[in-house]
């Protein structure tokens, strides 16, 4: 323990020294010391006016009886009333009339199709796109091939009620079969080759033993000539729309495993009002029949 | 004797680790049990060799071998973090980056973001703080470390804890709690280090030559002891088995959230606040030869900051499931944490009152005090950011990733630089650096990358708060997410940038660093007289 020699330094230092650091005695800055008390001051004014002292049950509410659950929900009615007239005006025309309707029907500045436009970029842009344009198993919406039909009512009904979401009653349900199950995988390929002449994709030659095995296990919901069954949800074969990719290695896992998509039901989670809004938007993007 | 005793121990530990790895039931629990099979495994076979060896003789003078690894440890990590940082900025605007198809997913953004924030704060962080703070507490308190090779053991056990941590995320496992990803085991690990290391800290203040304990120490301390109860708090979990990474936390709910950003707030704090003050505190006023600006002012800010940034975590979930009245409290106490954090940041900057002129001179004190600056700034920051209305602006955006990196960069890895420019001539006996033009350069590099990124993430940010509560007449939003990704394109991109600015600022540092430590363009080293205590 050794003592250190006090220098001769100037006065306001401590005296103390570590490793050659003093330190100076300086007073607290005064700006520095009234900032701190103004911002004392302030919070105890702020946590007298706003909830913030938790009691046994609940919390003192404050003076001016903020929350901030009211306060959206408020935000929200407010929208809601104003919008009132248009939302009732919607789920009273039919789903055709809307977007010419004198009230809410236009694009760009029409109620229906701006509503159903932040619809979609809130919920259903995550698998579709911003731009409606799909990617890999989510199928565009910006074209004119549909799975289950692209009018209005069609539209409507598959927002609301989904594709294969067991929970919904009337989801859309179609079931193709993983091949690889019952046919060998010359077979599939046979398949292959001749779904890809139909559309003329991969330069695939097809023989006539191809064309009886299509005939005998995909014709039934895909029709005789591949165009496909809309009340099955099963795809046109014979155009250059392809959800999964038309790449010879794709189609093969295609009809060895089969493929299941599936799209949540809507309604339940959107008001009525919003999923008509959701189809007047999807309908108007080009591919609406 | 005791060579055998540890041998006993370390087997002991290699065959628990061998039937753990057996049993493992996760991928990421077996390799971490292989990791701690060949460090205990090496050190068994050492500790054989050594059983017979005469007793080492007892050392005295300061102990600053510890230090000189700390040193190495925390440039290595140092660039570590900040490359896997220049990779993930780059991620984030070019999604292929993500190499899926290449690593089957393993270096995904999801698991590399993880192993970036663990690496700079923990990593390099952790290894400056514990370096520098026994170097400190030692000239200080004019005494040699407590607890004999026990900061030996911190120190390696402090790289194992990273070393398992890291291998965890890339592996899959983790807590999802930010900043606390480690799964239970290596929390439980984390945890023995760390009262090893409060142990030789606050045994070599209460062994000390020194009659006061000077102000950093108190910082060091108030981070060690207040980093020890927000780590056990947060980790409380149940491993699903002893053979499994998985754990479930004791909260749910908004009890977890809040539980989670009480730790996430004070790992600022405390971490990245009171720590490096405490490394403020010693190196500021050595480098620039000038007593302390104000003790009063010291005293005042230390116990303010102490007492109020434990309060300030709720005003990461305004506008949440939190109740309003912990969201008020949240909010209250972060502004009223403005001016004490700011105390730090006077009493720095005025040690340097008539010593200005050394800043022209002297690139290191120039790094010093950026640091000083970006620390003030960022604390002005977050309080206006804690402030409910800005926050409904700024959270979820890129502002507070800005915010968080004109923090980290700014203040946590500028003042570190500063402290390593200064720490590596005295630790290998040099008279100098050995280049001053480097520290130089290194010194614009890293502010340009700084404003670079912050001002790309306050203008990102900003921009992605404003589409989102973007509105139009009817009351519709008019942005989907997406655009606003697009929107913020270029911005990403100008943030990676700056990053590879900072990146190459430290490699920079590293190779000077590495030149002085190996005595290039010196004749002779000098006397090692600086390594024992004063008197």
């Amino acid at each position: 323990m050794a003592k250190k020699p006090v220098k001769k330094q100037e006065v306001e230092t401590t005296g103390h020294e570590w490793d050659g650091i003093q330190e100076y005695n300086n007073p607290l800055p005064r700006w520095w010391l009234w900032t701190t008390y103004l911002t004392i001051i302030w919070g105890i004014g702020y946590i007298i006016a706003y909830p913030a002292i938790p009691l046994i049950n609940g919390a003192t509410p404050g003076l001016l009886g903020y929350s901030s659950r009211a306060e959206v929900a408020a935000d929200i009615a407010e929208i809601e009333a104003q919008n009132a007239p248009l939302t009732a005006r919607i789920i009273e025309l039919e789903l055709t009339e809307i977007s010419s309707d004198e009230l809410v029907g236009g694009e760009a500045d029409g109620f229906a199709y701006n509503g159903g436009r932040a619809v979609f970029q809130t919920f259903c842009a995550q698998c579709h796109g911003a731009g409606a344009n799909g990617s890999k198993g989510y199928p565009s919406l910006i074209d004119d091939d549909w799975l289950w039909g692209g009018s209005i009512e069609e539209i409507y009904t598959t927002i609301s009620h989904g594709i294969r979401h067991e929970t919904d009653l009337d989801t859309r349900i179609s079931e193709m079969p993983a091949f690889g199950e019952f046919l060998s995988k010359e077979e599939i390929v046979g398949i292959v080759d001749y779904v890809g002449s139909l559309s003329s994709i991969n330069g695939a030659v097809a023989t006539e033993e191809h064309e009886m095995l299509f005939l005998d296990n995909c014709a039934a919901c895909h029709a005789d000539d591949g165009t496909g069954d809309r009340f099955a949800g099963a795809p046109n074969l014979t155009d250059a729309i392809w959800l999964y990719g038309s790449d010879s290695a794709t189609l093969i896992d295609t009809v060895t495993y089969a493929r299941a998509g599936v799209m949540p039901a809507w309604s339940g989670r959107l008001s009525e009002s919003q999923i008509r809004q959701a189809a007047v938007y999807i309908h108007s993007l080009g591919g609406g029949e | 004797m005791q060579h055998i005793i540890k041998a006993v121990l370390l087997g002991a530990i290699v065959l628990a680790a061998a039937f753990a790895t057996n049993f493992a039931r996760d991928l990421s629990y077996q390799v971490s049990a292989i990791v701690i099979i060949l460090w205990a495994g090496y050190l068994f076979i050492r500790e054989i060799g050594k059983i017979g060896n005469p007793p080492a003789p007892v050392e005295t003078g300061y102990m600053d071998g510890v230090v000189r690894a700390g040193v190495i440890a925390t440039v290595f990590w140092g660039i570590t973090g900040f490359t896997v940082g220049v990779w993930i900025a780059f991620q984030l605007a070019f999604p292929d980056l993500n190499l899926s198809e290449l690593t089957h997913g393993y270096l995904n953004f999801g698991r590399l973001r993880p192993l970036h924030t663990s690496a700079v704060i923990f990593a390099f962080g952790g290894n400056a703080l514990i370096a520098t703070s026994f170097y400190v507490v030692q000239r200080t308190s004019a005494a040699r470390l407590f607890g004999g090779n026990l900061a030996w053991f911190v120190f390696w056990g402090y790289q194992l804890f990273i070393v398992l941590a890291a291998l965890s995320y890339v592996l899959g496992a983790s807590q999802s709690r930010e900043y606390a990803e480690p799964e239970w085991y290596i929390d439980i690990w984390l945890t023995i280090v760390w009262v090893a290391y409060l142990v030789v800290f606050a045994g070599t203040i209460y062994k000390r030559k020194e009659p006061h304990i000077y102000v950093a120490n108190w910082f060091y301390l108030a981070f060690i002891i207040t980093i020890a109860m927000l780590h056990i708090v947060n980790n409380l979990a149940v491993p699903v088995s002893i053979f499994g990474s998985k754990s479930v936390s004791l909260f749910s709910g908004v009890q977890d959230a809040m539980t989670q950003w009480w730790y996430g707030h004070n790992a600022v704090g405390f971490f990245l606040t009171a720590g490096f003050l405490g490394m403020m505190y010693y190196f500021v006023p050595k480098q620039a030869n000038r007593p302390v600006f104000s003790y009063k002012l010291s005293i005042v800010h230390f116990w303010a900051l102490i007492f109020l940034y434990i309060w300030a975590g709720p005003h990461h979930l305004h506008y949440t499931a939190l109740p309003d009245w912990a969201q008020t409290l949240g909010m209250v106490m972060s502004i009223i944490l403005w001016m004490p954090s700011w105390g730090g940041m006077i009493n720095g900057l005025m040690t340097l009152s008539g010593a200005w002129d050394k800043l022209r001179t002297d690139p290191v004190l120039r790094i010093m005090v950026v640091s000083i600056a970006f620390y003030g700034m960022s604390t002005f920051e977050g309080p206006m950011m804690a402030i409910k209305a800005v926050n409904s602006l700024s959270h979820y955006t890129d502002w507070t990733i800005g915010h968080v990196h004109s923090g980290a960069l700014g203040w946590n890895g500028m003042i570190t630089f500063g402290a390593l420019y200064f720490l590596v001539p005295k630790l290998w006996f040099r008279e100098r650096l050995y280049s001053d033009k480097l520290v130089n350069y290194h010194f614009w590099l890293a502010t340009i990358g700084i404003v670079l990124y912050a001002s790309a993430m306050w203008v990102s940010g900003i921009m992605e708060g404003l589409m989102w509560r973007e509105v139009d007449a009817q009351g519709f939003l008019v942005n989907a997410f997406s655009d606003t990704v697009v929107a913020k394109f270029s911005l990403l991109v100008i943030r990676g940038t700056g990053g590879l600015f900072f990146l190459t600022g430290a490699l920079i540092m590293a190779y000077n660093l590495w030149k002085t430590a190996i005595g290039a363009g010196e004749a002779t080293p000098i006397k090692a007289a600086s390594s024992v205590p004063a008197e």
